[in-house]
């Protein structure tokens, strides 16, 4: 994560040229997969509209969904907790794993663990965490955060990887092949899961007619965590629920063919009751969620389902990667999820879009990401330089006269702008002001004639 | 019917060639088109930076010189979307980027001249996913190219596409100067596929792209040209 504005910290990420053109074209190949198969389903769009009307619908009718979920679960055997925010999430989890005496937890991949910061606390009270989905666990034995929510190693080179697993796990030196490397993490993998005391995975839904908590993942990691556990946590935010499974399949059928571009996940589990013998926990989180609801400009940010896709449409995001910006979520969604969080800690990311509205378009829930940036704009200004252009435009324009005068004096104004700007001339010419001459004057030449 | 002719700033101060191609165009094409005086800037520049509030005055202005007309049309699609979206209902449905109205409305089946050569069309953001020229590639929708049926309209022409067709090519308004760095690296990928077609012309809808593009094909020195699509359609004219 990025503590300067993005525009800064995207300069210096550009200076390595190769790796920002493998990264964008990495990411380019995912957006083409999810574009090709998106053009297999007829109803695509059709399907876009349903997701976009079924967020509104759960997210406007949250305490009777919910509500309806916990009595779903609980009947299923599960137990139910809320937590309002951040600090609540951590207790009760922090709780529950030291009531239970756990010192090794597996986790699959979670974003809100990410923004509660778990792992850390978790660590604070002595008990060890391990990330068990492939990326998560490259990126954490690295100590790093995740540049990506749904690749969150999409920035690491498999040679990276390969060094990494060599001094971790002992792998053959120079050996970076992948499947090589991916047997090696699993087998490293699995002492964990036996040794665990406890696992946890985040949520990608939650079904309130039936009290199920669905996970989608790619690898079965959730899935061999959960079940050999004595103690299974799953938490996920408010915005996760929907109100039945005929409409959770109108997510699956989007999710993962938007993240990655493949027709499903290769593993979608829906938790319902705990094991024989084990206990299910299930953590519903606030953290912030009911206040970008109360938001009239904002609200649309909750029905995002956090595929990703975004990124990888995202040519800002392509170019200047996930560490570029401040906020643990990046791309589009994270710029405005940020500025939901925590305005003047994020405004510096407010930058990092030309409102080219991709996103718009590749979102699954039709999130209105690009109009969202240019409202927060209206409200948080960025840079001193960027207002003084602004308002010397504005100024230019107030009147013909001052606009002519303007253009006269075209190529100066022009230098000032770059004064101010800093650094258009550089990889690119300014234009040449061309003339400032009467163009109103064609209409009465041609009639004259 | 009064139909008046939109000269959006940046086009005035940087390309006015295309003010005079499109006057040309729309009177070959029967428009007793107007060309109201006083005109500055629709605010869009200010708005897309945070400051819609402060081009308050410029909408007034717009919308005192425009008022009276039942169709305005302009050679930009940020410009006509942008007076569309922020402007309220005043102007919805008369207002129109140039090439939709002579696509939709006006419908030529061919147009004098010729322009013998490769052009690779750049298709812009908001021309493309806000305005409606193109089909953009992340939906699925039936294709359509407004622009490219236009261009086929002039004889000897060969449009070409760069790979990533509509991928946005950096420009941005003040994103090209507050991000910089990453607004040059959009435009010289951009530029570098447009090379790749073997096109001696980028052509797009909006000067703006094609100013950004242009920079950076003169700081590179590549053998290539931009050109405003209007100024190759009434390049008969
Ligand atoms: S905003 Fe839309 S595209 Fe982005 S992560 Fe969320 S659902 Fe996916």
């Amino acid at each position: 994560m990025s503590t300067e504005k993005h525009a800064a910290a995207a300069r210096k990420y550009l200076k390595d040229t190769a790796k920002v053109d493998w990264q964008d074209e990495t990411l380019w190949l995912v957006r083409g997969k999810r574009d090709r198969l998106s053009k297999q389903i007829p109803e695509w769009e059709a399907l876009r509209d349903a997701a976009s009307r079924i967020k509104l619908y759960s997210n406007s009718h949250l305490p009777e969904l919910l509500e309806q979920f916990e009595s779903h679960a609980v009947a299923n055997g599960a137990i139910v907790h809320w937590a309002k925010d951040a600090g609540e999430y951590r207790d009760i989890i922090g709780g529950l794993l030291t009531g239970h005496g756990v010192r090794l937890f597996v986790k699959s991949k979670s974003m809100l663990s990410e923004e509660c910061g778990l792992v850390p606390y978790l660590e604070g009270l002595g008990i060890e965490a391990v990330e068990t989905d492939l990326g998560e666990r490259i990126i954490q034995l690295m100590g790093l955060k995740p540049s990506h929510i749904v690749l969150p190693a999409v920035h690491i080179k498999r040679e990276e990887v390969g060094r990494l697993f060599e001094k971790e796990m002992g792998t053959e030196p120079g050996n970076s092949d992948p499947t090589y490397l991916t047997h090696a993490a699993r087998r490293n993998l699995r002492q964990y899961f036996l040794k665990a005391d406890a696992a946890m995975t985040g949520g990608n839904f939650a079904v309130a007619s039936t009290g199920e908590v669905v996970v989608c993942t790619n690898e079965g990691n959730a899935d061999m965590g959960t079940s050999a556990a004595p103690l299974q946590i799953a938490a996920f935010g408010i915005d996760k629920i929907v109100p039945d499974r005929e409409s959770l399949g109108v997510f699956t059928r989007l999710l993962a063919r938007t993240a990655t571009g493949q027709p499903v996940t290769t593993y979608t589990t829906h938790y319902s009751a705990p094991r024989k013998g084990t206990e299910f926990h299930i953590v519903i989180v606030d953290n912030g969620r009911s206040r970008i609801l109360a938001d009239r400009e904002h609200f649309r940010l909750l029905n995002c389902i956090r595929c990703g896709g975004c990124m990888n449409t995202c040519p800002v995001y392509r170019r200047s990667g996930g560490y570029s910006y401040s906020h643990f979520i990046p791309g589009p969604v994270g710029v405005n999820l940020g500025m939901a969080s925590d305005p003047d800690r994020h405004k510096g990311n407010l930058s990092a879009c030309t409102l080219c509205h991709s996103c718009e378009m590749v979102c699954p829930a039709k999130v209105d990401l690009a109009e969202q940036i240019y409202r927060w704009r209206q409200h948080y200004h960025t840079s001193a330089g960027k207002k003084a252009i602004s308002d010397g435009m504005a100024f230019l324009m107030g009147g013909p006269g001052r606009f002519g005068a303007g253009l006269t004096v075209g190529p100066g104004a022009m230098k000032a702008l770059k004064a101010v700007g800093g650094h258009w001339g550089k990889g690119r010419e300014f234009p040449d002001i061309v003339s400032s001459k009467n163009l109103e004057s064609i209409e009465k030449q041609d009639h004259g004639k | 019917m009064k139909v008046a002719l939109f000269i959006p700033c940046y086009v005035r101060a940087v390309a006015p060639s295309v003010i005079e191609a499109s006057y040309k165009l729309l009177r070959y094409l029967g428009v007793d088109v107007a060309v109201p005086e006083g005109q500055t800037c629709c605010g869009q520049p200010m708005g897309n930076a945070g400051y819609e509030d402060e081009a308050e005055h410029l909408k007034k202005r717009f919308e005192k010189i425009f008022e009276e007309y039942d169709v305005i049309v302009g050679p930009s699609p940020s410009c006509v979307v942008y007076v569309r979206e922020r402007y309220g209902e005043l102007f919805r449905g008369r207002i129109y980027e140039i090439c939709e109205y002579v696509h939709d409305v006006l419908k030529p089946t061919s147009l004098p001249g010729r322009f013998p050569h490769r052009v690779s069309l750049h298709n812009n953001c908001h021309g493309t996913r806000l305005e409606g020229l193109a089909a953009p590639s992340e939906l699925n929708v039936p294709y359509f190219n407004k622009l490219k049926d236009l261009l086929s309209l002039v004889e000897g022409i060969e449009v070409v596409e760069p790979e990533r067709p509509d991928e946005c090519c950096g420009f941005g308004g003040l994103f090209s100067i507050e991000e910089s760095a990453v607004s040059v690296k959009m435009g010289e990928d951009k530029v570098r596929r447009h090379l790749a077609t073997g096109a001696e012309y980028v052509t797009a809808a909006d000067s703006s792209c094609l100013m950004h593009q242009g920079g950076i094909i003169a700081a590179q020195k590549l053998p290539l040209k931009t050109i405003h699509i209007v100024e190759i359609l009434a390049s008969g004219l």
